[in-house]
């Protein structure tokens, strides 16, 4: 699984490349999503992009995918889960602090990061939701992109009584 | 405070609510925690740190690692070791994954008698929810300056089986307690009271690869609300000045002010030790070399620590040095006073008055 996770990281500007036009694709049915309904698709599109981004990125299902802005490195891989960069435990032969025979995922990122011009490299990433765990960040990003809403699974603006705050 | 009669005097050793345990203790105040400055015009905090630093004076921090005990004295012996070399005492909280006295806890006693302490706050134990929870508390104990971190992994300490938790990063960290400060709410928007008057910072190290990104990080860290960083343990130079260049090419020095840890080498077998087995420490083999070539090691470790003080004050965006003394906290005065980085400044001293009986409750029972 490694092998292929290092290789994405090498070919990163070309995965971006298809990425784009996935994304293209996704927009072109989303109309047909929202007719279907996101809810019945949670489910099954949940399940096909795990088994795709399991292969090329170990991907671990945060439902917020930041692999755009790391170089194609999953951050979720970090021990720490760190998404804005390498912690200052990188050994000197760019392996990770607590797993001394894995590289370093922020390394592996920033190779990825200069392949694809990484200027994204510097948005600092917010700190994870981890409500949305398990979910699908495509359906999310598609809902994003039409709509400008980002959905999450419940209001957050709560009081400690859990009525929404004024 | 010896002579005073105290010391013979029978602690009181009945239940609760009895009175006052130790009825002839003297509060020696003040009773404002940590009483903090007057506010001034763009400062956020009203500590001493952030006044020196911005006074544009050469700041010098240490650290007090936290002691493996339940008695106060402890920490207010380590802190005395320090008192009138240093602008700011940090805290650590739990470095190298070891279970320690807490941050919160020594920060908390340091600021009862007057010291200014640095709240360190690694998101490897804690949750966003106990992380606001405890800047709350530190602020209202008078607590001024905040160091977010990521923290060693679990895997490192003596309780490798724990949960590592890292809801946030650090920048998560600093994000969050910027909008305490800023605008008074909660992550979740619910609002403060009263927000804390914060002077935050982030740790940074320039030394470990991938190093190329380290100066776009620290930028990341100053987007994120970091106004000053304390850097890991400095023993290269050339590392230094090149990372430093970068950043002032990226003009970060003059929005973040950098200290630069430093601190003594006890032999080249201790070195050997860090280098292979405390993460991010970069040791280069002409440090270790003179180790092994001197007659007296701990000297020849403070003379170096003496001469790198005095080459990094030289470099422009340099504003300080943070001293890590781990085990040989008693040198301190000593390397600050020979590398005359106070350039005859006298940072505040709080002597603090300590009752005799304090001293004495814990020791007499061991």
């Amino acid at each position: 699984m490694r092998a292929i996770r290092v290789w994405s990281v090498r070919h990163a500007r070309g995965l971006m490349k298809l990425y784009d036009t996935f994304e293209g694709v996704i927009m072109a049915v989303e109309p047909l999503a929202r007719t279907i309904g996101y809810e019945r698709l949670e489910a099954p599109v949940a399940a096909v992009e795990r088994g795709v981004k399991s292969v090329l990125f170990d991907c671990r299902m945060c439902g917020q995918c930041a692999l755009s802005s790391t170089g194609m490195s999953c951050p979720m891989n970090c021990p720490k889960n760190l998404r804005n960069g390498p912690c200052g435990g990188v050994r000197e032969d760019g392996t990770c602090e607590v797993e001394p025979d894995m590289p370093c995922v922020w390394v592996e990122a920033w190779r990825g990061g200069q392949t694809m011009g990484n200027g994204k490299l510097l948005d600092v990433q917010a700190p994870v939701d981890h409500r949305m765990e398990g979910s699908s960040s495509w359906l999310r990003l598609m809902r994003r992109k039409k709509d400008g809403t980002y959905p999450e699974p419940a209001a957050s603006a709560r009081d400690d009584m859990g009525t929404p705050a004024a | 405070m010896t002579g005073d009669g105290r010391a013979g005097v029978e602690q009181p050793t009945g239940p609760l609510n009895e009175g006052p345990a130790f009825p002839e203790m003297i509060d020696p105040g003040p009773i404002d925690p940590g009483s903090p400055l007057e506010p001034r015009p763009g400062h956020t905090s009203r500590g001493r740190l952030e006044r020196v630093l911005r006074a544009g004076e050469f700041a010098v921090t240490a650290e007090l690692s936290p002691p493996d005990s339940a008695d106060p004295m402890d920490v207010f012996e380590r802190a005395a070791i320090f008192d009138g070399w240093v602008d700011a005492i940090n805290a650590t909280d739990g470095s190298g994954a070891n279970c320690h006295m807490s941050s919160v806890g020594v920060c908390a006693l340091l600021t009862r008698v007057g010291y200014a302490p640095v709240l360190q706050i690694s998101a490897r134990d804690r949750n966003r929810i106990a992380i606001q929870g405890d800047v709350l508390g530190a602020a209202a104990m008078g607590v001024a300056n905040v160091l977010c971190l990521t923290g060693d992994g679990v895997r490192c300490g003596d309780q490798p089986e724990a949960k590592p938790v890292f809801d946030l990063d650090c920048m998560g960290s600093l994000q969050i307690i910027r909008a305490m400060r800023d605008k008074s709410e909660f992550a979740s928007g619910r609002k403060l009271d009263k927000a804390p008057e914060l002077f935050l910072g982030a740790a940074a190290n320039p030394f470990a690869p991938p190093r190329d990104f380290r100066p776009l990080r620290l930028a990341k860290k100053i987007a994120a609300g970091a106004q000053f960083a304390q850097t890991q343990y400095c023993y290269d130079i050339a590392l230094l000045e090149r990372y430093m260049a970068r950043v002032r090419d990226m003009g970060l020095h003059e929005r973040c002010f950098i200290l630069v840890g430093v601190g003594p080498l006890a032999s080249a077998r201790s070195a050997r030790w860090i280098r292979s087995n405390v993460p991010g420490v970069h040791i280069p083999d002409g440090a270790i070399r003179r180790l092994e070539g001197a007659e007296k090691p701990r000297t020849e470790g403070k003379r170096l620590c003496i001469e790198l003080i005095q080459q990094l004050r030289e470099i422009a965006g340099v504003s300080g040095i943070h001293l890590m003394a781990y085990r040989q906290e008693e040198s301190v005065a000593e390397i600050i006073e020979r590398s005359g980085v106070l350039k005859g400044r006298a940072p505040h001293a709080v002597r603090p008055v300590i009752p005799d009986h304090m001293r004495q409750r814990y020791r007499a029972q061991a």
